[in-house]
């Protein structure tokens, strides 16, 4: 497996006798003068047909939804109305898709900048858990006169937890250009491995009759909710704000800008002096960061505790959601509602249908699916010159 | 061949440059034959999937078994004292009906509910809803839906039930293997020790190595407790045997379950036991040629030949009871833990393998437990390091067994533990 | 020394699958093409595999759906980066995530279905042998098939003229095509190959290790398989001898906790990623190594001009 990105200790600049021809390093990279269509990354001739490739592969993927419930017998028009008109319905609907979106999208603003740089970290779940492990750690010291003030001290111990655990890929990819996907990969079921052993272990509820979980977190630990009697919370308004931050970060600063040569063109880079090494630890640090802080949220937020069934698979599906937001930050929140909605859908489905639980997992593969096929499709039609 | 993006290349009619390590594709003259090649790759791609998924509906729908009435339209949420309104109630399943354990038994009352109630009720599940967060969201769109009773059939749903019956005060709830009650929420469990120490009578008279294998799920009181009945069982009838366990940490993992029993067969085990949902220990016994035991369902058609007997669940009983006493509006809350004698739980297909003396004990015994002269749980009972837990004649508390997270003598190593 | 043996054997089965799927990342790998789609690919496999079983069929024609099932999905992998472009490492983890979910959703009538009952693997007389019966002679045909495909993989690689054509795929397409050689056809070979044997490697695990299915059967081991053809420098004999010691650690933990021994159970759970990353690390340290032995034009899209 090659390494996902440019390895700062490869030494094939100074080997010129290497067998490798310079230019090509990099998986899938867009290198001169190799042609080659980057997902996400390339500069299509229109603003328009950026966008239209992601609604393309949502139109396929309805189609294919409403032949999928026709073929088991459900009537398509209510099975669509049930995964996309359903979850937007009322205030509680809303507050239930920003309860969900939240995470979705400030892990996969983290992964936008990440992937841009072409680090593929593959374990934000884990950086999920290990924030929500670190902001446990917090939170399980306040008590009942605790101030609400807490909850800061917990949102940056899960900025700093998942920070942790992605500077440790960034490390072994840095220090013995290990590949950052499999490493990630891996240290998600370490994250997950360590979560059980606090939960069964040292953390474990005294009163909780010995099952899995900690001690319910003391009021003051609340993250603030937006209103009463919803359980959307403050984790939306931090998400929304995060995002124009990563825009801005990526396309108006100087650092933003070298991440982004590194990832697109990195033999450029480092002609420019540009540190792919800055970059890996900004792409893991920042995307660590991110998850560690939506799983502070999480734990702190609408659970309330920590227990060994925190991690539901966010991290797996902010990739997703990070491509079809084209790996541009406000891309990003859009389709993390489109995501949410998914999710939620496909629990109406099966609660008010019958249909499988599953649906959900079908539609967000089939959507990748679409959207890689549309944007490649896309590429082609268009060109480059036109 | 395609162009670069607007980058690099200067002009359009550039010709390739052989010196440069990778080579530049010369300008195309034509569109129309890629065009061509291009769209029936995006057709050959875009129409494999359309068709692999058209596959997948297909074989999911000739695939599922039952498949669940859907609710009637949803009226408003009062119609729970109406003589002619039927009574809504919903169920909330922590894996999929399809485990043919845990969740399939549960599904299995409510479907004896629905043929003892017939017009009366209208029910629906939602299956493999996590014990997390998203657990209250599913809770409380049923309550939105018209249901005014739920069935929780999971630990892992009880501060989000408690959150919600908080809200809702005219629904009931009904949370199983729990220990938080509300005024409007109540808890149920079953005595599943009382069947693993039936199946380890068993598992005490078959075994011919002495070595019995648990399969463990997650280190809770029920399932050491469990682990130390099974024991118990077997040491009644052959005190020589030593029970070893491994743990999944899953209730539902069958790869690492089989996985689990192997290394217990390995290790000399020729009697098998689980506490996790799938019939994966069963069928690693039919493989090995060993022994072993269904668990929460019936599941011998799993492993005809190592199948010695299923201790299962039944929680039709105690289901039609709550909905008989919902109709009737003499519901109360409280906790509720039935066994044998109430019939929730029995060791039932056991093997024509097993002596027949050996299955008159498991007779009397059941018989004891029906009439209240047997307990599980009587003394003299030591731990591994033998003191002594409860005195010779003593028998044990609801409290005491709540609080089990100790092995008795004969079980091999610790279990994980607690602060 | 019995239970010695007989561990031995539970972690060449419990390898085996790894060793297949790797295997078939291999060929993937060896010309230019990386298939993060593993996982999909296996369980896809592992639902077609038990979806015959259940419908009647023997094990070996559930075996034989399992891997053309594999191949399909890898087909549509392969069109997909081969001629479209897409970028291979989105592609392939669509390839996963949408594996799971379509085998989740397909698979769902399936949980409870019973298929036959397996007759006894290994070879007749010599399984009875003390020591060297369970060690070497209890297996299944996919076992010795799999050490076979091993063998004779290293030929096709190493002795044989379109191995070697392959490899020149994947190490400079650009001079492979410069000889006249279909590189996007071969490419695309390989890839179809890959996925058949991802595709039995999960049927394994359906129809003949676990004997079940359930959602979300694989669990995982796509992934390791990847990780395996990394550190075992893309060769068929390590390849199987890292599966092997990959199963071993995974049977280990459980051993472990079965003899008492008071390491808490999720630390011993740790153990198989750990080892993963410490392997990982310890072969990506040597760039130069890597370098020599990786082929050179892994993960990079080819497309040939007139």
């Amino acid at each position: 497996m090659p390494s996902g990105g440019v390895s700062p200790t490869s030494s094939q600049d100074a080997d010129p006798a290497s067998p490798r021809p310079a230019s090509v390093s990099m998986p899938g990279v867009v290198l001169l003068p190799v042609p080659e269509p980057r997902l996400g990354l390339q500069p299509l001739r229109s603003a328009v047909l950026a966008v239209a490739s992601p609604l393309a592969a949502l139109a396929i993927t309805v189609v294919v939804g409403a032949v999928l419930f026709t073929a088991m017998g459900k009537s398509a028009g209510t099975g669509l109305a049930m995964f996309f008109v359903e979850p937007l319905r009322g205030a509680r609907g809303l507050s239930e898709l920003a309860v969900k979106a939240t995470p979705l999208a400030l892990i996969a603003l983290g992964l936008s900048v990440s992937f841009r740089a072409n680090i593929w970290n593959i374990g934000a779940e884990g950086q999920f858990i290990a924030g929500a492990i670190a902001a446990t750690a917090v939170a399980m010291r306040a008590g009942p006169e605790t101030s609400h003030a807490v909850v800061v001290p917990i949102v940056l111990a899960g900025l700093g937890g998942g920070m942790a655990w992605g500077a440790l890929t960034a490390w072994l990819r840095d220090r013995f250009n290990a590949s950052e996907i499999l490493v990630s990969l891996m240290l998600v079921y370490v994250a997950e491995m360590l979560l059980g052993y606090l939960t069964y272990g040292p953390w474990k509820d005294p009163e909780g009759f010995n099952f899995p979980q900690t001690a319910t977190f003391a009021e003051a630990t609340e993250i603030p909710k937006l209103a009463a009697g919803h359980r959307a919370n403050v984790g939306l308004l931090i998400a929304l704000a995060a995002a124009p931050v990563g825009w801005l970060f990526l396309s108006r600063t100087y650092a933003g800008f070298q991440l982004v040569v590194c990832g697109a063109a990195p033999s450029a880079a480092r002609f420019a002096g540009f540190s792919a090494r800055r970059g890996l630890w900004t792409a893991l640090l920042v995307s660590g960061g991110l998850a560690g802080l939506a799983g502070a949220l999480e734990v702190a937020g609408p659970l309330g505790q920590l227990t060994p069934h925190l991690p539901v698979g966010y991290g797996f599906a902010a990739i997703i959601v990070a491509f079809v937001g084209r790996l541009h930050p406000l891309g990003v929140l859009l389709s993390s509602v489109l995501m949410s909605v998914f999710y939620i859908g496909g629990e109406l489905a099966q609660s008010r249908m019958g249909l499988p639980s599953a649906l959900t997992g079908v539609f967000q593969g089939l959507l990748l699916f679409a959207l890689l096929g549309s944007d490649a499709w896309v590429a082609r039609v268009r060109g480059p010159n036109r | 061949m395609q162009r670069m993006p607007q980058m690099m290349l200067p002009k359009p009619a550039q010709p390739s440059k052989p010196a440069q390590p990778r080579t530049t594709a010369p300008p195309r003259t034509t569109t129309r034959p890629r065009w061509k090649a291009l769209s029936v790759a995006t057709r050959a791609v875009v129409g494999g999937t359309v068709a692999l998924t058209l596959l997948g509906g297909a074989v999911a729908r000739t695939s599922r078994a039952a498949e669940p009435k859907p609710p009637a339209a949803p009226p408003s949420g009062a119609a729970a004292f109406g003589k002619t309104a039927p009574l809504k109630i919903a169920f909330a399943y922590v894996g999929p009906v399809g485990d043919a354990g845990w969740t399939y038994a549960h599904d299995k009352a409510r479907r004896a509910v629905e043929a003892e109630y017939g017009a009366k009720v209208v029910t629906s599940f939602v299956e493999n809803v996590p014990e997390a967060a998203d657990a209250e969201r599913v809770i409380r769109d049923m309550v939105s839906q018209g249901n005014t009773l739920i069935f929780g059939t999971t630990f892992g749903y009880m501060t989000p039930m408690m959150k919600v019956a908080k809200d809702m005060k005219d629904v009931k709830f009904e949370h199983a293997t729990g220990y938080k009650t509300a005024a409007n929420l109540r808890t149920y469990d079953a005595r599943t020790y009382e069947g693993a120490y039936l199946a380890g009578v068993i598992a005490g008279g078959m075994t011919k190595s002495n070595i019995l294998g648990v399969v463990g799920s997650i280190p809770i009181p029920e399932v050491i407790r469990n682990i130390d009945s099974f024991t118990l069982g077997a040491q009644s009838v052959n005190p020589k045997i030593q029970t070893r366990v491994v743990w999944v940490n899953k209730w539902f993992d069958p790869p690492k379950e089989s996985e689990g029993a192997q290394a217990l067969l390995n290790d000399g085990a020729d009697v098998l036991m689980q506490n996790t949902d799938s019939s994966a220990v069963l069928q690693a016994a039919e493989k090995a040629g060993k022994f072993g035991f269904g668990w929460d369902s019936d599941m011998k058609k799993f492993g005809p030949n190592a199948h010695l007997g299923s201790a299962i669940i039944d929680w039709a009983p105690y289901y039609k009871k709550a909905v008989g006493e919902a109709l009737a509006g003499t519901w109360k809350t409280g906790q509720t833990w039935w066994g044998l004698k109430e019939g929730a739980i029995d060791l039932v297909s056991i093997s024509s393998k097993v002596p027949e003396a050996l299955k008159q004990k498991v007779e009397t015994i059941k018989k004891g437990l029906r009439d209240g002269t047997f307990a599980v749980w009587k003394g003299p009972i030591v731990d591994q390091a033998g003191k002594e837990l409860l005195k010779p004649g003593q028998v044990a508390d609801d409290k005491f067994l709540h609080g089990i997270n100790f092995y008795v003598k004969g079980v091999t190593g610790k279990p994980p533990k607690g602060p | 020394m019995e239970s010695l043996a007989l561990m031995l054997s539970s972690s060449v089965n419990a390898g085996t699958i790894l060793a297949l799927a790797a295997l078939g990342l291999l060929i993937n790998e060896r010309a230019g093409v990386i298939n993060l789609g593993a996982e999909g690919m296996m369980l896809i496999g592992a639902l077609a595999a038990y979806a015959t079983a259940a419908h009647g069929h023997g094990v070996t024609t559930a075996l034989l759906a399992g891997a053309v099932a594999g191949a399909a999905a890898a087909a549509i992998f392969g069109v997909g980066v081969i001629w479209l472009g897409t970028n291979q490492y989105a592609t392939g983890l669509a390839l996963s995530l949408f594996g799971g979910g379509f085998t989740a959703f397909a698979g769902t009538g399936y949980t409870d279905r019973q298929i036959a009952e397996l007759a006894r693997p290994g070879i007749p007389l010599l399984r009875e042998l003390p020591l060297l019966g369970p060690a070497l002679f209890r297996y299944h045909p996919v076992v010795y098939f799999a050490a076979g495909l091993t063998v004779g993989l290293g030929w096709f690689f190493f002795r044989s003229r379109a191995g070697l054509v392959v490899r020149a795929a994947g190490e400079s397409p650009e001079s492979a095509h410069a000889l006249g050689h279909p590189v996007r056809r071969i490419r695309f070979y390989a890839v179809v190959a890959g996925g058949a044997l991802c595709g039995l490697a999960g049927a394994y695990v359906s129809v003949v290790y676990a004997h079940l299915w359930v959602e979300g059967l694989i669990a995982g081991k796509g992934w390791i398989a990847l990780a395996l053809t990394t550190f075992a420098t893309w060769r068929p004999g390590r390849v199987l001898l890292g599966s092997y010691l990959f199963g071993g650690v995974t049977m280990l933990q459980f051993h472990l906790q079965g003899r008492g021994v008071e390491v808490e159970s999720h630390l011993l759970g740790m153990s198989p990623y750990l080892a993963t990353i410490a392997v990982l690390v310890l072969i990506s340290r040597n760039q130069a190594w890597i370098r020599v032995n990786m082929p050179v034009s892994l993960g990079k899209p080819f497309h040939p001009h007139h």
